[in-house]
């Protein structure tokens, strides 16, 4: 029954859900010359950079470097800049919540929402690198809208967590810098696993979700093959609690938001 | 459900911490809970407020700034939770407590038409049948397609004020937004407030043009540092305010004219 009334609630204010994420991703790109380009343009440029600079270290240990590299980049940059833009989701539409009572978690949930379609656009990234390096298309590949689905649920998870908590501790902001830094050196991005010490190479799949995504999607894209189950579940099962953590929280906290903003 | 009023506020009390308010960072929040300084400074920003409307009635509130007047509507409004007491709403409502709220500053006006219609709740589509209707109303002609950052205030509230009363509302909640626009605008603006207390909308307004007041409400309510100082009907409780400010006291209209 609560469920109901909750998406009840949520299906009166859809039209402004859509309308907040079309803006978010028409201000995005409306002064720039090369508009949607950029999302394309971006990851290609880093991973020719990264290309040049890690293929001598690592490239004989990774079948497809140029593949293995953009999968690793975008989509940590996606959970970067999903969960830093929605970290001020709450803050930045302060004047709004103050004066109209309107669902809270619209903003962060349409902020990582307009975040992950620009992320779908720089799948467009990882297309041209795949044909210019001659990757090999399998029927298998459509299976990456898996993990990318569990990345999506696991950083609207993430989103309402930070947007919360931001809520009552600003410097969670400086501090999150470090935090994804950190993240995303203990994330094989740009080297292969093997390459972290014994410890890690037990604990980075254990606990870093974004492994398991990346991984899953590597596995998909560069050996044309299924990954196992067991990680497909893990991955979907930390997204989930995630996501439970995440809205219980703002659900719980959002009441004392206007004591705060 | 009881329906016999249109807003129905009792014994509310709403509580504002004063010493939260200043740790608003983590650094913060250690250093006190080391100083053991994590103290709950209180501050009742509404006491013990009971306000009954019933539909079709147009109150006004008045009192001295900070008295609690825009808190007493956020309370309505339901954006300010009662820490004691309830308050509740029967009916649809508009709530105008500033009219640039919603607004986006970098889209244009045709954009924000949609976005603060949506955060109302209503339906894109319903929202393109009246556009026409709004934007007439709004007087914006050419600006139409130019980010509204570029507009005056007045344009701005002239946009708010057409988007917020494109359907006629059970309830409308109106702060302070009279004193913006021009002079035309603002007897515009009057009008259709009149228009839908006719129509049998409550109103409740919040305004220090005690004129605005007596010339829209029945009754009034004057709030004194969170507390009720007087209710009752509108000149009564307009000229004891007036009278406690030494200001010249409003004279009751004739019933003839």
């Amino acid at each position: 029954m609560r469920l109901k009334k909750t998406v009840d609630y949520f299906s009166k204010y859809k039209d402004f859900f859509i309308l907040m994420v079309e803006r978010d991703i028409k201000l995005k790109y409306r002064r720039s010359f090369l508009g949607y380009v950029w999302s394309i343009l971006s990851p290609l440029l880093s991973m020719v950079v990264l290309t040049v600079v890690f293929s001598s270290m690592f490239e004989r240990n990774i079948e497809n470097f140029p593949v293995y590299l953009v999968i690793g980049n975008i989509m940590f940059s996606y959970i970067r800049e999903s969960s830093t833009l929605a970290m001020n989701s709450i803050l930045k539409n302060a004047s709004l919540l103050k004066k109209v009572r309107v669902p809270k978690y619209i903003f962060t949930l349409s902020t990582v929402t307009s975040t992950f379609i620009t992320f779908i656009f720089s799948v467009g990234a990882l297309l041209i690198v795949m044909i210019a390096t001659n990757t090999r298309f399998t029927f298998y590949f459509p299976l990456i809208v898996v993990p990318v689905l569990e990345l999506y649920v696991f950083s609207v998870g993430l989103g309402l967590l930070v947007a919360q908590a931001t809520v009552f501790f600003r410097d969670i902001k400086n501090i999150w810098n470090v935090v994804t830094l950190a993240w995303m050196y203990l994330t094989p991005i740009f080297y292969p696993i093997e390459a972290v010490p014994k410890f890690l190479q037990t604990w980075i799949p254990r606990l870093n979700p974004m492994y398991s995504y990346i991984t899953q999607t590597r596995m998909i894209v560069v050996q044309g093959a299924l990954p196992p189950m067991s990680m497909v579940l893990q991955g979907a099962i930390m997204a989930v609690v995630m996501l439970i953590i995440g809205a219980s929280l703002f659900k719980h906290n959002s009441k004392s938001f206007i004591l705060y903003i | 459900m009881n329906s016999e009023y249109a807003i129905d506020v009792q014994n509310a009390t709403v509580r504002f911490n004063m010493a939260s308010e200043k740790t608003d960072n983590l650094k913060e929040y250690f250093v006190r809970l080391i100083q053991g300084k994590l103290t709950f400074e209180e501050f009742l920003a509404l006491k013990d407020i009971t306000l009954q409307v019933k539909p079709g009635e147009a109150w006004g509130i008045i009192g001295d700034n900070g008295a609690g007047k825009s808190t007493l509507l956020k309370l309505v409004c339901g954006v300010v939770a009662p820490y004691k007491g309830t308050a509740k709403l029967n009916g649809t409502v508009a709530p105008m407590i500033e009219l640039s709220a919603g607004m986006d500053l970098n889209l244009t006006a045709r954009e924000n038409i949609y976005l603060n219609g949506t955060i109302m709740g209503f339906s894109k589509k319903f929202i393109a049948e009246k556009f026409d209707e709004i934007v007439e109303f709004a007087e914006l002609g050419k600006f139409l397609d130019i980010p509204i950052k570029n507009y005056s205030s007045g344009m701005r509230a002239r946009l708010g004020f057409a988007v917020a009363t494109i359907v006629q509302p059970e309830i409308l909640i109106v702060d302070e937004i009279l004193a913006v626009g021009d002079v035309a605008f603002q007897k515009k603006c009057k009008e259709r407030m009149h228009e839908m207390l006719k129509g049998g909308t409550t109103l409740l307004l919040v305004s220090h043009t005690i004129r605005d007041i007596t010339a829209l409400c029945t009754k009034a309510m004057w709030l004194k540092n969170g507390c009720v100082e007087k209710v009752g009907e509108v000149y009564d409780v307009v000229n004891s305010y007036l009278e406690s400010k030494g200001a010249p006291l409003i004279e009751r209209p004739k019933k003839s004219s």
